[in-house]
């Protein structure tokens, strides 16, 4: 197993080479540059400035230049927010994303497998077109039209059940308040409850049908027990295989979320870093992601092996 | 008189469908008597297994009972589900047909053995774990606590099916119910796995239902047999009565298309072409030292590759006319051997000269001329054919990628007339596969097949997964389509009776390697190899009389094709104790005329 990983990290370089090669030269072909603001510098400035930068040499010289310091793990200064290294900037917006993206999945994986399990067993019956229904809907609605109206109904209108307020604040991290999370965690794990049911649902309602579901029925085993004994596992290997990529997503900031409710997260960064032409910051950000979700992946299909061991690491 | 352990009276199963109801059992009445072993005969969709789903509670969502099953006179119908739950997997218990998927794969196979105990008995874990040890030991586990701690995919299909035995034996049941036990096994597997359950019958004094569609499995263990047919018992009696003096027509229909391996000629069925003077006929196949080898990774993290060795030096010749049959088990090869002799699959080794042009020097266009004359015939009907094309279509394909200069009318006459052949009606020729049963897409296989009018045509496994009465008439039609066009053929199958009435000559395969070659005479009445003999003696004959006398030989376990030292199996003498080591090759040796045996130790 340790051979195995070893191998995936050291093929997983050339495909974030590849990654950090597109961003990198991609950047450089959008219009405009860092330091274009609305009044012209004088020339010796700029000059200076780009200099400073290394932005005045030749554009292949710069990309050795930027993957020389990657290689030792520096992801260099940025160029918009002043005395604030990339590196410094991710730090800061990380723990915010992360506990967010940690909360949605959670809550997803949750309610998601709950529900999924029960249409699985009710399957074709009213429950489960119900379930299923509703999850369509949760996948069809975007982000940018729920977030909007649970602000409008906890946080502007105030909803009061049985004379209990619960109304709740609309934005800002107020250091990672339980109030202050509900909403974009909800906003956030809606869609992902749907698409996590769906999932379960679907691979379950084979599982159910297997030969060796029915062996353990014909066992005598409680329904409960066939279905956490012997079905869950089997039934919940296509999730494992969306998970990985899903919190990566989730955990490196949905960047509707953080900006509809005001969140300092790494997905606001990358807005701004893109908007002003931010090269290091757009670049780390990228890589930033792009590490994470190869080792997410990574992790999933070890997760996998434990699950079925069937699989060979190959 | 003994008490009746179940009794099952007016049973019915109906299933609700998109195509309206069907009607799986209708009226069922029969007893199993305490101890004995009652056999249900009947083809696929008999309702045979549907009937004792049905009885323990496991029927598929769309289907409902009505009348009565007594388990001791308590009946199961209609039993609330935690009572139910009490009898079922303690008193009685189930074998299922498909040992590879019927075992949880991600439950090591002692939890799986424990767990029926534990829920069904007051034991405590340690006791649990201890008989369940002893029950696997029971049914002939080697090394049964290291296996304990196994998970199903690291045993074969023989070691899993008897986990199931083992699983189901060890609350002491009083009724077993073993639905097709042994069909997906292999002969030798099969033998093992009915004597391991005719031990248990005499240790546990268990009542067993054999369901089978098998006429010898049914032999070789029942006392009574009840007939089925859609849905309908149509004869019962005891195993004497049905074998020896059926009434049904049904019945001796079941018993005229058993293929015996002890009568090679059918009465009233086609017979093999004679092929009175084998070294007259002009030679069309010469297969020279072929040899066929997977690299298999080992892992590691610079990983290495170990030759499998699928085939490993195979050589034989095919005249015109002439009917190769080449059996052996799973795992021998012979699939592979067919397919690297096509040229669909690339050799290691060795030579394939046909009508003396070496294959593998024919580049690709002379190939694709070449496949003109030797042509396949595969296993699965339905699988075989693409579902979006006609058969018609399916049909005329070869004809329209090899012999490309002929009118739409042209192809149209050919393929009408080769459906009249193969005893497709020619007006189906617009229909789709999936209208047909699995003996009619079988015929369509053999009719694509022999549209080019090829000389050789391999058929492999081509009757396997057809009804005992299907496979008749198809192995019928291949002998009356070599009367008509003298075509060769290369007959891959695992089924000995089979290939004894519709080969000239039989090769036997093990791991790779030929372990006899003779003409099908000398090969089943002096069989010399130990293999061939142990394959020979593992068939089972629709005759009780004659199955339960007949000598056993037992066989060890297929060993791991990827340890060298196992194509030596019959040859210990002479083995290198190196898994990794180039071991000695055994020598054919010609014992009569035409008669080729591998060298091996005195037996």
């Amino acid at each position: 197993m340790l051979s195995y990983a070893i191998r995936r990290f050291l093929g997983a370089i050339p495909t974030l080479l590849v990654i950090i090669t597109l961003a990198f030269f991609m950047m450089r072909v959008a219009p405009g540059g860092p330091f274009d603001g609305e009044r012209r510098l004088p020339p010796e400035i700029e000059a200076n400035i780009m200099a400073a930068y290394d932005l005045d040499k030749p554009l292949y010289q710069q990309y050795f230049l930027y993957l020389g310091r990657l290689a030792q793990f520096d992801l260099g200064p940025s160029f918009r927010t002043r005395d604030f290294t990339v590196t410094e900037m991710i730090a800061a917006g990380l723990p915010v994303s992360l506990r967010l993206g940690l909360s949605a999945i959670v809550v997803a994986l949750f309610f998601g497998i709950l529900l999924g399990i029960f249409a699985a067993l009710r399957q074709n019956k009213a429950a489960d077109y119900s379930v299923m229904t509703i999850a369509m809907i949760g996948i069809t609605i975007p982000t940018f039209v729920t977030a909007p109206l649970l602000t409008l109904m906890f946080g502007v209108y105030g909803v009061s059940l049985f004379g209990l307020n619960l109304s709740l604040p609309v934005g800002g991290w107020n250091d990672g308040a339980l109030r202050n999370m509900i909403l974009p965690v909800t906003v956030l794990a809606l869609p992902q409850i749907a698409v996590v049911a769906r999932l379960v649902r679907g691979s379950m309602v084979e599982v159910l049908r297997s030969n060796y579901v029915r062996t353990a029925r014909a066992k005598g085993l409680s329904s409960y027990r066939v279905v956490t004994r012997h079905a869950l596992r089997a039934g919940l290997l296509p999730l494992v295989s969306y998970l990985g990529p899903a919190i990566a997503g989730l955990a490196t900031g949905s960047l509707i979320v953080e900006q509809i409710f005001g969140l300092p997260g790494i997905g606001r960064y990358f807005v701004q870093g893109a908007l002003n032409r931010d090269y290091t910051l757009v670049l780390g950000v990228v890589i930033f992601y792009a590490a994470l979700i190869i080792v997410l992946n990574l992790i999933a299909d070890i997760l996998y092996r434990v699950l079925d061991p069937r699989v060979r690491y190959e | 008189m003994t008490e009746p352990v179940l009794s099952v009276r007016d049973f019915n199963v109906r299933f609700s469908t998109q195509d309206g109801e069907i009607h799986a059992v209708k009226d069922a009445n029969f007893d199993v008597m305490e101890g004995e072993c009652l056999g249900i005969v009947g083809e696929s969709g008999s309702g045979k297994s549907q009937l004792f789903l049905a009885a323990t509670g496991l029927l598929a969502g769309n289907g409902r009972t009505s009348g009565s099953v007594l388990y001791r006179g308590q009946n199961l119908i209609g039993m609330p589900l935690n009572q139910l739950n009490r009898i079922r997997g303690s008193k009685i218990t189930m074998i299922f047909q498909d040992p590879l998927t019927s075992l949880t794969p991600h439950m090591r196979i002692g939890e799986q053995i424990i767990e029926a105990l534990r829920i069904h008995t007051q034991m405590g874990r340690e006791e649990a774990n201890r008989r369940a040890v002893e029950s696997l030991e029971l049914v002939r586990i080697p090394e049964a606590r290291r296996r304990m701690r196994q998970y199903p995919h690291e045993l074969s299909g023989g070691m899993r099916q008897r986990v199931m035995i083992a699983m189901a034996t060890a609350c002491g049941p009083d009724l077993l119910i073993a639905d097709e036990p042994t069909t997906a096994l292999d002969v030798t597997v099969q033998a093992q796995i009915l004597d391991i359950m005719r031990d248990l019958r005499t240790t546990l004094k268990t009542s067993i239902v054999l369901i089978s569609h098998d006429m010898g499995v049914i032999a070789a263990m029942a006392d009574r047999v009840q007939v089925m047919r859609h849905g309908a018992f149509v004869e019962s009696g005891t195993a004497e009565e049905i074998f020896y003096a059926p009434k049904h027509p049904y019945t001796r229909m079941l018993l005229d298309a058993m293929p015996r391996i002890d009568h090679p000629e059918r009465p009233g069925h086609e017979t093999l072409v004679p092929l009175p003077d084998r070294d007259a006929k002009p030679g069309l196949l010469d297969v020279d030292n072929v040899k066929v080898h997977f690299p298999i990774r080992v892992d590691g993290i610079i990983p290495k590759y170990k030759p499998l060795r699928a085939v490993d030096g195979v050589s034989f010749t095919l005249k015109e006319g002439e009917t190769l049959g080449i059996v052996g088990e799973s795992g021998c090869g012979k699939s592979t051997l067919a397919r690297a002799v096509l040229a669909l699959l690339p050799k290691t080794a060795g030579t394939v000269v046909w009508m003396g042009r070496d294959l593998s020097e024919s580049n690709k266009d002379e190939l694709r001329k070449l496949r003109k004359e030797f042509q396949i015939v595969f296993q699965d009907p339905l699988a075989s054919l693409d579902p979006r094309m006609t058969i018609g279509q399916s049909i005329a394909e070869p004809l329209r990628a090899l012999e490309p200069d002929l009118s739409r009318t042209e192809i149209r006459e050919r393929v009408r007339e080769m459906m009249e052949h193969v005893g497709l009606d020619p007006a189906w020729i617009n229909r789709y596969p999936h209208e047909f049963s699995g003996g009619q897409n079988q015929r369509v296989g053999i009719a694509r097949a022999m549209i080019v009018r090829p000389k050789m045509v391999v058929c492999d496994e081509a009757v396997s997964a057809l009804d005992v009465s299907i496979q008749a008439q198809i192995i019928d039609l291949i002998l009356s389509l070599q009367h008509t066009f003298g075509m060769s053929i290369l007959f891959i199958s695992h089924n000995l009776s089979v290939v004894r009435q519709i080969s000239h000559r039989v090769m036997v395969l093990y791991l790779g390697r030929i372990v006899e070659l003779a003409d099908r005479e000398s090969i089943y009445a002096d069989p010399r190899h130990p293999y061939t003999r142990a394959l020979i003696s593992a068939v089972l004959i629709p005759d009780p009389r004659k199955e339960r006398a007949k000598p056993r030989v037992a066989l060890p376990e297929l060993p791991s094709p990827m340890d060298t030292r196992s194509s030596l199996t019959f040859l210990k003498s002479k083995r290198i104790d190196n898994p990794d080591a180039e071991q000695y090759v055994p020598k054919l040796i010609e014992v009569t005329p035409g008669h080729f045996v591998a060298e091996h130790d005195a037996v």
